[in-house]
C-alpha cells in the first residue's frame, strides 16, 4: 500500500503543488486547509506523514504539531514543519512542539520529495 | 490530463489565490487607517507570506523577493515592535500595487518588470531601517536575480546578516572545528562523535536514517556506544541512550556534513573533527561567501513610475472569458430543464395520437411551455449575472488614494452592492464609474475649508447605490458638494460656440452640456480629470450599452449621476414599430412616449429642418421612411405617429405608421453572417419566425443630426 | 423542385477528394444558364421564405432571413448580374452557402432559378474561361466544366459571396 501522507496548507495552490508533487511520486496525499481540519482527520485516520505549514488560520503548524503528539496513533510519526527564510526561529519551535525536522520555503519538488525519501 | 496541464491549472489557482490575497491586504490596510487591529495586521501579514511563499515555489523570484520585505514590515508591526503609520500604511498600499502588477504579468506570462518596483522597494527598506529594526529582521533572505535583462533589484540592498542559506552554518554551532588555522594537508574525512539527547525518538528522529544519509558522502563506519543503557528491566524503548562515534571518509565541507545533522543538532552534542592527508600547500577551502554579496542596491529606473494616486491595472474590470458561476444556479437551471423535457414528452404525445378533444390538453402543455422556457431564460441569464460589488470593491482604495491626493476629507459610503448585472454591462460600466466617482472628488466636493466656510462639515460624503428598477439597473453616484455651476457651464458653451448666445435651455440641457466633447469648466485641469475627454466617453459608453444617464443638481448641496442601464445585453424591451411594410424595434429605453401630432405644431426652418412642438421643446423630427429607403402608408406627418426618443441628451421625433406590441426581445447580430448596418442594432425574430430589425436609436440620432448640420452648414 | 429543405452537408466539411481525385459539385439554374459550385460548400437547399429588407443594402442583397435562429443575408445574383429573372414563386430556391471568413464561418443564401443536380468531376476536367462566358463577372468564374452532354460554368462561390455581402462590388 501506498504511503499516505497528510498535507496541511491555507493557501490551495500550495496545498495542489504539493499533492501533485508527491502523487506522481506514488504517495496518496490528503490535503487539509488549516490546523483544525488536519487534526480533525488525523484523530480517526492514520498517515504515514505530516507535511504542515506554519501560518494557519484556526490553528497554527506549531500547535498541530503539539496536538498530533498528543494522539496515540501520531506518536512515532513523522512530522514535517514548512518553515521559511525569515523566521529561523519556527524551526526550533517544530522540533520543541515534536517535528521530526523541517523543509525551507521556497522548495522544489525534489527537495520535497528527497527529504520525504529520508524520512519514509 | 497531461503534467502540463495540471501545473497549468496550479498556477493559474495560484495567481487567483494571489489576487484575492492581495483584495485581502489592500481592504485590510485600508481598515487599519482608522486604527490598529491585531487581528487585522494578522490577516494581512498571512496574505503576504502565502504570496510570498508560493511565489517562491512557483519560481516567480521578483515577486516573493519583493514581497519578503513588505512581510518584514508587517511582521514587525504584528509583534509590535513597529508601530503602524499613515505613511508605511500608504507604501504598502503602493507595494500592493506593485506585486499585483507583478502577479499580473506572470499570469499573462509577460517578463516581470520591475517598474515602480525598484523605488518602493528601497523606500520599505528606508522604513524598516529607521526603526533600527534587528539584524535578523533584515531582508537576508532575498535571493539575488542574476538576469540583468528582467532589472530586478538584486538582492534587496542589505549584506545578509543571519539566515544565511544552508550552505554556511554560523561559527558557534556545536562542535565546529573549523577555526581558520591552516590545514596540514588535504581533508580527507571527519570523525564525527553523535550524542543525542535521550528523546530523540520523541520526534520520529531515526539515527539511522541520518547515518544512511551520512553514508551518501562516502564510505562510513559507525560505532555504537552503548555506555548509558541501563538495564533491559528499565530499557524504555522510546528513549535513546545510545551515541556513536562515525568515521566518514570523504572531502566534503564542515557545512555539507553538519547539514545531515539539521533536524537533531539542537538537541545533540555533535563533535566533528576533520581529518586530513598528506600536506597540500592549498589554502583553506573558501566558503563561496562572494556569491551572498549584494549587487549594490537597486538600480535606477529610467521608465516613468506610476503615479502613487492612480488606482493601478484594474482589479475586476478587465474583460475575462470566464464565469465563476454558483452552484446553486447551475442546479436552478438544471432542474428547470428537466421540467422542460417533461413539458416536451407531454406535447410529444400529441403529435403521435390527437383527438379534437384533446385541444384543452394541448392548450395547457403549451402554456406550461411557455412558463418553462421564460423560466429558463431568467435562469440562464441569472448565471451571467454579478453583483455590481464586484465593481464597487474598487472603490474604497480609490477614493483613499484621490482624497489624500487632493488634500479633501472623504467619506465613501456603498449601498446595493449586491445588486447584480450581466457581466458584460458590468465590466463596461466600472471605467465609466471611475470617472465620474474621480469627477465628484475633484470637481464636485470641495476642500475642507471651503466646506467649513460653508457651513458643511469639513468631511464630504459620496455615496454609491446600486439598486433595481422596472427592468433595469440604477446606480447613481451621489455627492454633497457644490453642486454643478449653471451659470459658468453656460458662459463656457458660449465661449467654445456650443450654443448661441440668446438660447434659452432648461436646466436639464445645461447639465447636459458636460458631457459635450472637450468641455470642462475646471480651472486647473489636474492629472486627475479636468481634461474633458472623459464625459462625453462615459455617455456613449452608457448609450452603447443601451442606457442612459441623468444629473440632478443643486448649487451648494450637491449633485447626483444617476445612470439607468439594461439588466442584460442579450435581451431587449422592445417597442415593435411598423413603417410601411416593415416591423422595426425599438429599445423602450429610449423611447419618452408616443404622440400624433396636429398641423399647428409642425413648422418648418431654413426650409429644411422639421420640427415638432412638443410641451416646450422644439424637437427635430426624422422620416424614418427616408432614411431607410421605405414605401410608408402615408407621407403626411399629421397621420402617422410621432415616436419621441431621447439619445445623447438630445430629443427627436420619429415618424413611424403604426405602433405595434410591447415584448421581450432576444437581440441577435447582424455581423455574424452579413456585417454592420448603420442604423441598426440587430436583429431579432418575431414570433411568426420571421426577422425584425433592431433600430440604434443613438447611432440613427446621431446621424441625423449630424447630417441635419451639414446640410444647414452648406445652405448658410 | 419541392418545397423543402435538403441537407447536403454537416457542419465541418473538409476538402477531400475521393479516389480519382474528383469532387462533387451542385449545379443550379441561373437566368438560363447553368452554374455550378463545389458541393462541400452547400450547406442546405431552402424553399423560398419572406425576407427582411436591411436598409442602406445593395439591391441585390435582398434582406436576411432566420434560420434555425441564425440571421442569414440573401443575395440575389441575378440582379447583381443583370440576369433574367424568373418570378419568385414555389421552384424558386435559395442555396445555403457557408464560406470562410476572417472571423469566422459565413452562412449567406443564394436565390437561384432552380436547382439541376450534383456532378462528379475532377480539376483537369475543368478549362480555362474564355474571355466572355455567361453574364457572371469573370472574377467570380473559376472555369468550364464539359460533361458528356453539357458545359457548366464553375463558379468561385466563396469569391461571389464575399464580395457580395461585403459589399467591395462593383456591379457587373
Amino acid at each position: 500500500m501506498a504511503a499516505t501522507i497528510l498535507a496541511v496548507d491555507d493557501s490551495a495552490s500550495m496545498r495542489q503543488m504539493v499533492s501533485f508533487t508527491l502523487k506522481h511520486a506514488g504517495y496518496e496525499v490528503i490535503q487539509a486547509a488549516d490546523g483544525v481540519e488536519a487534526l480533525e482527520y488525523a484523530r480517526n485516520n492514520s498517515v504515514s506523514l505530516v507535511l504542515t505549514d506554519v501560518n494557519m488560520p484556526r490553528m497554527d503548524g506549531i500547535t498541530l504539531v503539539r496536538e498530533l503528539r498528543l494522539l496515540a496513533g501520531y506518536k512515532f510519526t513523522p512530522m514535517l514543519v514548512l518553515t521559511t527564510e525569515a523566521a529561523p526561529e519556527k524551526k526550533m519551535q517544530g522540533k520543541q512542539a515534536g517535528a521530526t525536522g523541517w523543509l525551507v520555503k521556497p522548495f522544489n519538488p525534489e527537495k520535497l520529495l528527497a527529504t520525504i525519501a529520508k524520512v519514509l | 490530463m497531461s503534467i502540463d496541464q495540471e501545473m497549468e491549472e496550479i498556477l493559474q489557482l495560484f495567481f487567483e489565490e494571489s489576487f484575492e490575497g492581495l483584495d485581502t491586504m489592500e481592504s485590510g490596510l485600508l481598515t487599519l487607517d482608522g486604527g490598529a487591529n491585531r487581528e487585522t495586521i494578522n490577516t494581512i501579514f498571512r496574505a503576504a507570506h502565502s504570496i510570498k511563499g508560493g511565489a517562491g515555489t512557483f519560481g516567480f523570484m521578483e515577486i516573493s523577493g519583493f514581497t519578503h520585505s513588505v512581510e518584514t514590515l508587517l511582521d514587525e508591526m504584528r509583534n509590535g515592535s513597529r508601530g503602524v503609520t499613515p505613511d508605511a500604511l500608504q507604501v504598502l498600499l503602493q507595494a500592493v500595487d506593485v506585486i499585483r502588477e507583478m502577479v499580473q504579468s506572470a499570469q499573462a506570462k509577460r517578463p516581470i518588470v520591475m517598474v515602480g518596483a525598484a523605488a518602493l522597494s528601497s523606500e520599505l527598506l528606508r522604513i524598516l531601517a529607521q526603526k533600527g529594526a534587528p539584524a535578523n529582521s533584515a531582508p537576508a533572505g532575498a535571493v539575488p536575480n542574476a538576469e540583468a535583462a528582467a532589472g530586478a533589484p538584486a538582492a534587496l540592498g542589505d549584506p545578509p546578516a543571519s539566515g544565511l542559506p544552508k550552505s554556511d552554518k554560523p561559527d558557534g554551532a556545536v562542535g565546529t572545528a573549523v577555526d581558520g588555522t591552516p590545514p596540514v594537508g588535504t581533508l580527507e574525512g571527519w570523525r564525527i562523535v553523535f550524542e543525542p539527547d535521550s528523546s530523540l525518538f520523541k520526534t520520529c528522529n531515526d539515527p539511522m536514517r541520518i547515518f544512511d544519509e551520512l553514508a551518501n558522502l562516502g564510505p562510513l563506519e559507525v560505532e555504537v556506544n552503548t555506555a548509558k543503557l541501563p538495564h533491559f528491566g528499565e530499557l524504555d524503548p522510546t528513549q535513546c541512550f545510545l551515541s556513536w562515534t562515525l568515521l566518514l571518509r570523504c572531502a566534503a565541507e564542515h557545512a555539507r556534513v553538519a547539514e545531515v545533522f539539521d533536524w537533531v543538532d539542537a538537541n545533540s552534542k555533535i563533535v566533528y573533527e576533520p581529518i586530513y592527508g598528506a600536506a597540500v600547500p592549498a589554502g583553506v577551502p573558501s566558503r563561496p561567501i562572494a556569491e551572498l554579496a549584494p549587487a549594490g542596491g537597486p538600480r535606477p529606473m529610467t521608465a516613468a513610475e506610476v503615479p502613487a494616486a492612480q488606482a493601478s491595472a484594474p482589479k475586476s474590470g478587465g474583460e475575462s472569458g470566464s464565469l465563476r458561476v454558483a452552484t446553486e444556479k447551475v442546479d436552478a437551471l438544471i432542474n428547470l430543464v428537466g421540467e422542460l423535457v417533461i413539458t416536451q414528452s407531454m406535447l410529444g404525445r400529441f403529435a403521435e395520437k390527437y383527438e379534437p378533444q384533446d385541444i384543452e390538453s394541448l392548450r395547457r402543455s403549451l402554456a406550461q411551455l411557455t412558463r418553462n422556457t421564460r423560466e429558463l431564460q431568467e435562469s440562464v441569464l441569472q448565471i451571467r449575472m454579478l453583483p455590481i460589488g464586484f465593481s464597487f470593491n474598487r472603490f474604497p482604495r480609490l477614493v483613499h488614494d484621490l482624497s489624500r491626493k487632493l488634500g479633501k476629507k472623504v467619506d465613501l459610503k456603498l449601498s446595493g452592492e449586491n445588486t447584480e448585472l450581466d457581466k458584460t454591462v458590468l465590466e463596461k460600466i466600472s471605467d465609466p464609474l471611475v470617472h465620474l466617482v474621480r469627477n465628484a472628488l475633484d470637481h464636485g466636493l470641495e476642500s475642507p475649508e471651503a466646506r467649513l466656510a460653508a457651513g458643511k462639515s469639513d468631511t464630504g460624503t459620496l455615496e454609491l447605490n446600486a439598486f433595481h428598477e422596472g427592468g433595469s439597473i440604477v446606480i447613481e453616484v451621489k455627492d454633497d458638494g457644490a453642486g454643478l455651476n449653471k451659470e459658468r457651464i453656460l458662459a463656457k458653451a458660449r465661449e467654445r460656440g456650443l450654443v448661441d448666445a440668446d438660447a434659452q435651455l432648461s436646466d436639464d440641457n445645461i447639465y447636459n452640456l458636460i458631457f459635450v466633447a472637450g468641455f470642462s469648466t475646471a480651472d486647473t485641469i489636474s492629472d486627475v480629470s479636468g481634461r474633458g475627454v472623459g464625459m462625453d466617453v462615459v455617455r456613449r459608453n452608457i448609450n452603447d450599452l443601451g442606457g442612459h444617464v441623468q444629473i440632478l443638481s443643486a448649487p451648494g448641496r450637491g449633485s447626483t449621476i444617476r445612470i439607468r442601464l439594461p439588466l442584460t445585453l442579450a435581451i431587449l424591451e422592445g417597442q415593435m414599430l411598423r413603417v410601411g411594410k416593415e416591423i422595426y424595434v425599438a429599445s423602450l429605453v429610449s423611447i419618452i412616449e408616443t404622440v400624433q401630432s396636429k398641423r399647428e405644431d409642425l413648422s418648418c426652418v431654413a426650409g429644411r429642418t422639421e420640427l415638432f412642438k412638443h410641451r416646450s421643446d422644439f424637437l427635430p423630427i426624422i422620416r424614418l421612411y427616408d432614411l431607410f429607403g421605405i414605401e410608408p402608408d402615408s407621407r403626411d406627418i399629421t397621420d402617422g405617429l410621432l415616436v419621441v426618443l431621447e439619445a445623447e441628451g438630445r430629443r427627436v421625433a420619429m415618424l413611424v405608421d403604426e405602433l405595434l406590441a410591447q415584448q421581450q426581445v432576444v437581440i441577435k447580430s447582424l455581423e455574424t453572417n452579413f456585417k454592420q448596418v448603420p442604423g441598426l442594432a440587430g436583429a431579432t425574430i418575431h414570433g411568426d419566425g420571421t426577422v425584425a430589425l433592431i433600430l440604434d436609436v443613438p447611432g440613427l440620432v446621431r446621424t441625423f443630426l449630424e447630417r441635419q448640420s451639414m446640410q444647414v452648414g452648406r445652405a448658410a | 423542385m419541392t418545397d423543402h429543405e435538403l441537407t447536403v452537408n454537416g457542419p465541418t466539411a473538409q476538402k477531400s477528394a475521393d479516389e480519382g481525385g474528383s469532387r462533387q459539385y451542385l449545379s443550379f439554374f441561373l437566368g438560363g444558364q447553368e452554374y455550378a459550385t463545389d458541393i462541400l460548400r452547400v450547406q442546405e437547399i431552402k424553399g423560398w421564405d419572406t425576407v427582411t429588407r436591411v436598409p442602406y443594402s445593395p439591391n441585390y442583397i435582398l434582406g436576411v432571413i432566420n434560420l434555425r435562429g441564425a440571421i442569414v443575408p440573401v443575395v440575389d445574383p441575378r440582379v447583381r448580374f443583370a440576369l433574367e429573372k424568373a418570378p419568385f414563386d414555389s421552384a424558386t430556391v435559395v442555396i445555403v452557402v457557408r464560406v470562410a471568413g476572417a472571423r469566422g464561418e459565413r452562412i449567406v443564401g443564394l436565390v437561384v432559378d432552380a436547382v439541376s443536380d450534383v456532378y462528379s468531376f475532377s480539376d483537369e476536367d475543368i478549362r480555362p474561361p474564355p474571355d466572355a462566358v455567361g453574364s457572371v463577372d469573370q472574377m467570380f468564374v473559376l472555369g468550364l466544366a464539359k460533361l458528356e452532354d453539357k458545359l457548366l460554368i464553375v463558379l468561385d462561390i466563396e469569391r461571389l459571396i464575399i464580395s457580395s455581402v461585403l459589399g467591395d462590388s462593383k456591379a457587373a
